[in-house]
């Protein structure tokens, strides 16, 4: 479904050529759920963007659902669902329900199609308390809850989370993901996230890809990532060990 | 095409709506400020007969001809050129992820139907200008074609100046000055300025196409500066090689989008 070969992504920063990807190499099959996870600045975002067809990737190829992204950008785009966790694709000063109602136009979704669906959507996001707010009014977690709902409302068969969780509380973080479990189960939908929070990774992917330095340094299941380290290990010290692999160790933070 | 853009542009007045007392002020304001073009030429002419050799009414209809396509590209495409807003803000990541050209995306992008004052008041005056002129009908289907003409090299020059913001970040001002800036110049005789800049803008930039030439050819005068007379019909021909050289730039824009760090 998600497909990359030794694509690389490098940049011009005054005069100096930066690879924030390079030689990047793997398969997603159609179904899986997989978490991308790497120190920042490693090239998590850009690798997301080049299977989004934001960026073109200056070397290799990518294919995501059979296509090229950088060149069959609108057409992928009706394949596939996008969130980002940082900044909303919601119309800010519009209710939610009329930032649905233009993702259906955009998307040329059949109408009946897209009332079943939203009414799913609804029930499982629970977003039937606030579809009539301004998005500029709502919580980061309801807004978080729209932006979903608005990407998969297309039905799309791969969903791309860039940090779909980051500064949510516990309690909406375990609706996001019991959500994202759900549609992974459920329509087979291909999930592809990108997190800092450990918690996504052991309680949502059964693979990970570990980037670091532009380069795919892991590749496994969390039982493989686990087994990198002594058996005791908790996830966060074999994440850290791998992040900090020929590096300097973080100073041992002392306990309060 | 034409219903995605109306559906965003639907989508962004009730936007805009939200804030109703900044409607309604930038309407005020908008009609305030054409009127004092118009103003311009009329105190100007209450001072002379002739500007560079053309009467009020002539340049009456320069200025409308050329103010119509102006600001029907103001109000439909002048958005274009906050490309480099978007980049910096990181919302152009998501429009590229929707099934919609992200130029009509961003065309949409904020539509001010507030700008349409400026599309009546253009067509007010070219209207006047028409039906106080004793125009020879037998050259009346140039204004068509001109219209249509400038309507492209305005939407090509906005399109060009938001295709250079993928490179030069920080260009918005010097793009302002190739379209706002063309549109003023637009506004009267050519011949009031020097040769060399309406060389530039016959030759380079193709601006003496949006009114100037064809006009000369409507109004039946000769050009002041000797250009041979078939250059007057060159305008759909200018249009269309500017147009093209805008999409190619456009295209080449978006390639090579860099995006911001998250």
């Amino acid at each position: 479904m998600i497909e990359t070969e030794r694509a690389g992504r490098s940049f011009k920063v005054r005069g100096a050529v930066v690879h924030a990807v390079r030689d990047l190499s793997f398969r997603i099959e159609p179904g899986e759920f997989v978490g991308c996870l790497g120190p920042n600045g490693a090239g998590k975002s850009t690798t997301i963007k080049m299977l989004c067809g934001i960026l073109t990737p200056t070397s290799g190829r990518v294919r995501v659902a059979g296509l090229d992204p950088s060149r069959a950008r609108t057409a992928l785009a009706r394949r596939i669902g996008v969130v980002f966790g940082q900044r909303t694709t919601l119309w800010w000063d519009l209710p939610l329900r009329d930032s649905f109602e233009l993702v259906r136009l955009l998307y040329k979704v059949d109408r009946k199609l897209f009332a079943a669906r939203l009414d799913e959507l609804t029930e499982a996001l629970d977003l039937g308390g606030f579809t009539r707010t301004p998005v500029r009014q709502l919580s980061l977690g309801q807004r978080m809850r729209g932006d979903l709902a608005a990407a998969l409302l297309h039905d799309p068969e791969v969903l791309v989370l860039d940090e779909p969780t980051i500064g949510l509380d516990v309690v909406s973080k375990a609706g996001i993901r019991s959500f994202l479990l759900r549609v992974n189960a459920e329509r087979g939908t291909t999930v592809l996230l990108t997190t800092h929070d450990l918690g996504d990774v052991e309680r949502l992917c059964r693979r990970v890809l570990l980037i670091d330095h532009g380069r795919l340094a892991f590749d496994g299941s969390v039982g493989d990532l686990m087994a990198t380290a002594p058996g005791t290990a908790t996830i966060e010290e074999v994440v850290t060990r791998l992040y900090t692999r020929g590096r300097a160790a973080p100073p041992p933070v002392e306990p309060v | 095409m034409v219903r995605t853009y109306a559906l965003l542009a639907w989508t962004w007045t009730r936007a805009a709506m939200a804030y109703r007392a900044s409607f309604a002020l930038m309407v005020v304001l908008g009609v305030f400020v054409t009127a004092t073009d118009v103003a311009v030429i009329l105190v100007l002419f209450s001072h002379t007969t002739a500007l560079a050799g053309f009467t009020r009414d002539e340049v009456l209809f320069l200025y409308g001809s050329a103010g119509l396509p102006f600001a029907l590209c103001d109000l439909l495409v002048s958005n274009v050129d906050r490309v480099s807003q978007h980049i910096r803000a990181g919302t152009l990541d998501t429009m590229l992820v929707r099934p919609v050209s992200t130029w009509i995306q961003l065309a949409a992008d904020r539509f001010a139907p507030t700008r349409a004052g400026r599309v009546l008041q253009a067509a007010a005056v070219l209207g006047y200008a028409l039906a106080v002129l004793d125009l020879d009908a037998r050259r009346l289907w140039m204004l068509p074609v001109m219209l249509a003409t400038g309507t492209v090299i305005f939407a090509a020059i906005w399109t060009l100046g938001g295709a250079a913001q993928f490179l030069l970040t920080d260009a918005p001002e010097v793009v302002n000055s190739f379209t706002y800036g063309g549109g003023q110049l637009t506004q009267y005789p050519l011949s009031v300025y020097g040769r060399d800049l309406v060389r530039g803008v016959t030759y380079v930039l193709p601006l003496a196409f949006v009114n100037w030439q064809p006009a000369l050819y409507v109004l039946d005068r000769d050009d002041p500066f000797g250009t041979p007379g078939f250059v007057r019909f060159l305008g759909p021909v200018a249009a269309g090689v500017l147009a093209l050289l805008a999409g190619l730039a456009w295209r080449q824009g978006i390639r090579h989008y860099r995006s911001t760090g998250s």
